[in-house]
């Protein structure tokens, strides 16, 4: 009903609108197209790396750039892809899986995304500034110290800004999901996408401050003349490496665990089943989440760390495998006996498992200390965390947007397209990757711009990269698909997957105020109860009564503006003093609004209840 | 002051309750400024072994921060279930850190 | 919608920073802010750990500190400590002006901190040329307690314009979740002293 409001509208009018938005329905499409354009570009930096690497020491691009494309190709994935992509499905799906009319912070959801949005800008605007960044996506010190140019500067700056919006999007999670569940909806009967997302923030909210930490360190360092990790003045460039990872290692979980709740609900819909062990699974969640947080140090094993600390580290690493042999397990007991509709959402959870275990075990692999003497730093690990974070991550997301696609736009992908799209990708993956466990066994290092000829690599490398254009054209086949379905896509059942949960009892989209009255759960899957019972649809928990809305606010824009324009000063003040005046034009903006949004009374609106009475007719 | 609020209908009940929480806040305060003279003083005349010194600090600042956070934020009210989890949370999430950075980066 | 009437009730609820919906989210979600917040503190008390020592020549965390000063630091932030729950407790009894003035006295204190907080800055600096710069235990240490000292800053940027912009109105239901979870920053604030003056004064002074 509003899309349809909106496309009546001028173009103008859409812009404004989606600039001031607080709907988290409209800030979902903001991270999917946010999130997909960065994936596209990722995506492009991976070609390029690939070229350069199909041949024995090729010159398709030179030794430094291709350093900037590895870095930037890592750090737009993780940060400015895989997660933003992940939020667009939390915040389109999680308050509809709830019954909730919004999320509890409106305006910070808004902020977080724009927070996001501008951080990746700053990161990408190095590309045309004097060179993007080339200390890989881990920025190790004492080369991220050292790297020449502003390269790094803009990775700090970028990642600083955008993880500020990452950590405000996760408080955001957590208080929608406690406090604004629909009446009935206890703990253990929501859904396992939401509580997978619960988890995640609560990894966010304590993994991130490491980050924040990390980085101003980092930023002190190389633009304040600080001596953290310079060891001349005593400074230690292992604490970067202890940093970093205490984010970096959860940060592997907040993007897996988002993946495995959208394959719980996927498995269960398309096998008409109740989820198996949905108890186990919720309780495994929290174990993982639990144990990531103690397993960082695997990633420093050739550190130096001893045997006493390498060892506990290896076996809290090896027990995470327990918790999501558990997930894999009831996943396949969900199936059985189930009656399975394949189609293209299912395929990505069918090709999931198996691509996913293969990266678990080489996870394994690579936790026991002494063999990872071997493995570190060499291909091997490059294609266990692509099993793990394509094969787990990269396919959840797909899986997802095919599943909520009808609810979050109203039209069904077109199913053809889809299968196209998983068939090539899905081969093209494991070509690529899974020739790269072999690659680094016989010792090709990562982050190599060549290799030499007659070393045994050659064959390797040039399947690696015929398998990673079957995923560009699985990419481009996926990006006609959403062409095509926005412009003569099926239009979108309320129900069209014969779903399992809240969000399915609405049309497709939802209205902007989601629930006209607040559902009375009474169970897990709560719609298959009302379905099983033959009434189909959820009994009103309340009367028909006005309902309260947040306003717009363009201030969410401009705050992250701010903060933006003042990135650039801290950049540029080292060499110039005119970047000053950046410096503080952009914090006295940003806090400036901070300063409006706390002092101006915002109290929102309300849609009467004899226009909702109207709409029902 | 009776008139200058928008009602001082607060039943006297619930007045004579806030009136012996405070009291309960005074309190926890004393205990906090003769804990925090105590560690002062243990430093500043060295009367103690400095073997016992740092985990006796240590013990006080923590003790300390338990009443700040039980009392002076109310932790120990009803409703504050979730913010206990997420303090705890963030607690061990810290620990963690500290062990971390404080004794395995030189090794 | 009359707001103003639902926000302004007749009889305030006991608990004013929880009677709206809103409220209840700004109370939870300020508290989760803060666990995030004490793992942020830790990874800086970590670094400075692990870099106490590195004095690269200059002078050691037991030469620098004096204890008079760090211990009148401590006594006035506890006391605002004190002070700010004066003034929740005035809150509670819908007694706006005391609580505006117990604010006040909350802010001076605070005020006070900062700046003997900037006056042993100084000092360091230019008796002591131990700056920023000087050393790893320089940076860490100047980060740590400057991370400290823009929480104090903004803490009181923030209460100042809350106290402002409500002193005409008074109390309502919209603002009051505003000064419970600032009272809440404020008391996060001492948290993190109690383990600075720990940490870095007096076990500088020992270790």
């Amino acid at each position: 009903m509003s899309t349809v409001a909106s496309q009546k509208r001028g173009f103008g009018a859409v812009l404004w609108d989606y600039l001031t938005t607080v709907d988290h329905k409209k800030i979902a499409h903001l991270y999917l197209f946010g999130g997909g354009f960065f994936f596209l570009l990722g995506g492009l930096e991976a070609m390029i790396i690939r070229i350069q690497l199909a041949v024995p020491e090729n010159d398709f691009v030179s030794a430094g750039f291709y350093n900037e494309l590895l870095t930037m190709h890592g750090t737009t994935m993780i940060f400015l892809a895989a997660m933003p992509l992940l939020f667009a499905l939390m915040n389109a799906v999680v308050p509809l899986q709830i019954g909730a009319r919004d999320v509890a912070f409106p305006f910070l959801n808004s902020l977080g995304f724009w927070l996001f949005l501008f951080g990746g800008l700053i990161l990408n605007l190095s590309w045309f500034l004097e060179g993007a960044p080339d200390a890989g996506w881990t920025a190790y010190a004492p080369l991220s110290v050292t790297s020449p140019g502003h390269g790094v500067d803009f990775y700090v700056i970028g990642l600083q800004i955008a993880g500020a919006g990452t950590l405000i999007a996760g408080i955001n999670f957590l208080v929608t999901i406690i406090n604004m569940r629909a009446p009935g909806m206890t703990y253990m009967r929501m859904p396992l996408f939401t509580w997978t997302t619960f988890v995640t923030s609560v990894l966010i909210l304590f993994a991130f401050p490491a980050l924040t930490i990390g980085l101003f360190l980092l930023m002190f360092d190389r633009m304040f003349g600080s001596a953290f990790f310079d060891v001349g003045l005593g400074g230690n460039s292992i604490i970067w490496q202890h940093l970093f990872w205490i984010f970096g290692h959860p940060e592997v979980y907040i993007l897996i665990l988002p993946a495995f709740g959208i394959f719980s609900e996927i498995f269960a819909t398309f096998s008409r089943k109740r989820l198996f062990g949905y108890t186990a699974m919720v309780f495994a969640t929290i174990l993982i989440a639990f144990f990531g947080f103690m397993v960082w140090a695997h990633h420093m094993f050739t550190v130096g760390l001893g045997p006493v600390a390498n060892s506990i580290f290896a076996i809290a690493t090896m027990a995470i495998a327990v918790p999501t042999g558990i997930k894999i397990f009831n996943w396949l007991a969900t199936m059985w006996g189930g009656r399975i509709t394949i189609n293209t959402s299912m395929l990505w959870a069918l090709g999931f498992i198996p691509s996913f275990t293969i990266g678990g075990m080489t996870g394994v692999m690579v936790a026991a200390v002494v063999a990872d003497y071997q493995y570190h730093d060499t291909y091997f690990v490059v294609a266990h965390f692509h099993y793990v974070i394509v094969g787990g991550v990269v396919f959840g997301i797909l899986a997802g947007l095919h599943y909520w696609w009808p609810k979050m736009f109203g039209r069904v992908l077109h199913e053809g397209m889809g299968k196209l799209t998983f068939w090539t990708f899905f081969i093209g993956f494991h070509l690529t990757f899974f020739i790269q466990h072999f690659l680094g066994l016989m010792g090709m290092p990562r982050r190599y711009w060549v290799f030499l000829e007659n070393q045994g690599l050659d064959t390797g490398n040039m399947i690696s990269t015929i398998g990673a254009f079957f995923m560009a054209f699985g990419v481009v086949v996926m990006l006609i698909n959403v062409v095509y379905t926005a412009l003569k896509g099926e239009k979108a059942a309320d129900d069209p997957w014969d779903g399992r949960t809240l969000e399915w009892t609405m049309a497709s989209p939802p209205a902007e105020y989601n629930f006209k009255q607040a559902p009375l759960v009474r169970g897990l899957d709560p719609l298959w109860i009302e379905k099983t019972e033959g009434k189909g649809q959820l009994t009103p928990a309340e009367p028909l009564g006005d309902i309260h809305m947040p306003n717009a606010s363009f201030l969410p824009f401009l705050m992250s503006l701010g903060l933006f324009i003042a990135g650039f000063g801290f950049i540029y003040q080292v060499d110039y003093d005119w970047a000053y005046i950046l410096l503080f034009a952009g914090m006295a903006m940003t806090l400036g609004c901070m300063l409006i949004r706390s002092l101006k009374d915002d109290h929102g609106y309300h849609i009467p209840k004899d226009e909702l009475e109207r709409e029902a007719d | 002051m009776a008139e200058n609020t928008n009602s001082n209908e607060t039943n006297t009940f619930q007045k004579q309750k806030n009136k012996e929480e405070m009291q309960k806040q005074l309190i926890t305060f004393a205990l906090m400024i003769l804990f925090t003279i105590i560690a002062f003083a243990i430093v500043a005349t060295g009367a103690m072994e400095s073997m016992y010194v740092i985990p006796v600090l240590l013990i006080l600042a923590i003790t300390q921060v338990g009443f700040q956070l039980y009392y002076f934020m109310h932790m120990k009210d009803k409703n504050h279930n979730m913010p206990a989890v997420m303090m705890y949370g963030g607690l061990w999430a810290a620990l963690l850190t500290l062990a971390g950075l404080g004794v395995i980066t030189w090794w | 919608m009359s707001h103003d009437h639902s926000l302004n009730p007749e009889t305030m609820p006991n608990e004013p920073e929880k009677a709206t919906e809103e409220g209840k989210n700004k109370f939870l979600g300020f508290w989760f802010f803060l666990g995030g917040e004490t793992v942020l503190f830790a990874c800086l008390f970590g670094t400075y750990i692990a870099l106490r020592n590195s004095t690269a020549g200059g002078p050691t965390a037991n030469e620098l500190f004096g204890l008079e000063l760090v211990f009148m630091m401590t006594i006035l932030l506890l006391t605002s400590s004190l002070t700010s729950v004066y003034a929740m407790y005035h809150m509670k009894n819908n007694d706006f002006k005391k609580m505006q003035l117990w604010l006040g006295i909350t802010a001076i204190l605070g005020f006070t901190f900062l700046g003997l907080e900037i006056y042993e800055f100084t000092h360091y600096i230019v008796d002591y040329e131990f700056t920023f710069r000087s050393s790893a235990f320089g940076s860490a240490f100047y980060t740590l307690v400057g991370f400290h000292g823009g929480h104090v800053t903004f803490g009181l940027a923030w209460l100042i314009a809350i106290m402002i912009r409500n002193a005409k109105r008074g109390l309502n239901l919209y603002n009051a979740p505003k000064f419970y979870t600032w009272s809440l920053y404020w008391h996060f604030i001492d948290v993190i002293w109690v383990f600075i003056f720990t940490v870095v004064y007096l076990m500088g002074k020992v270790g």
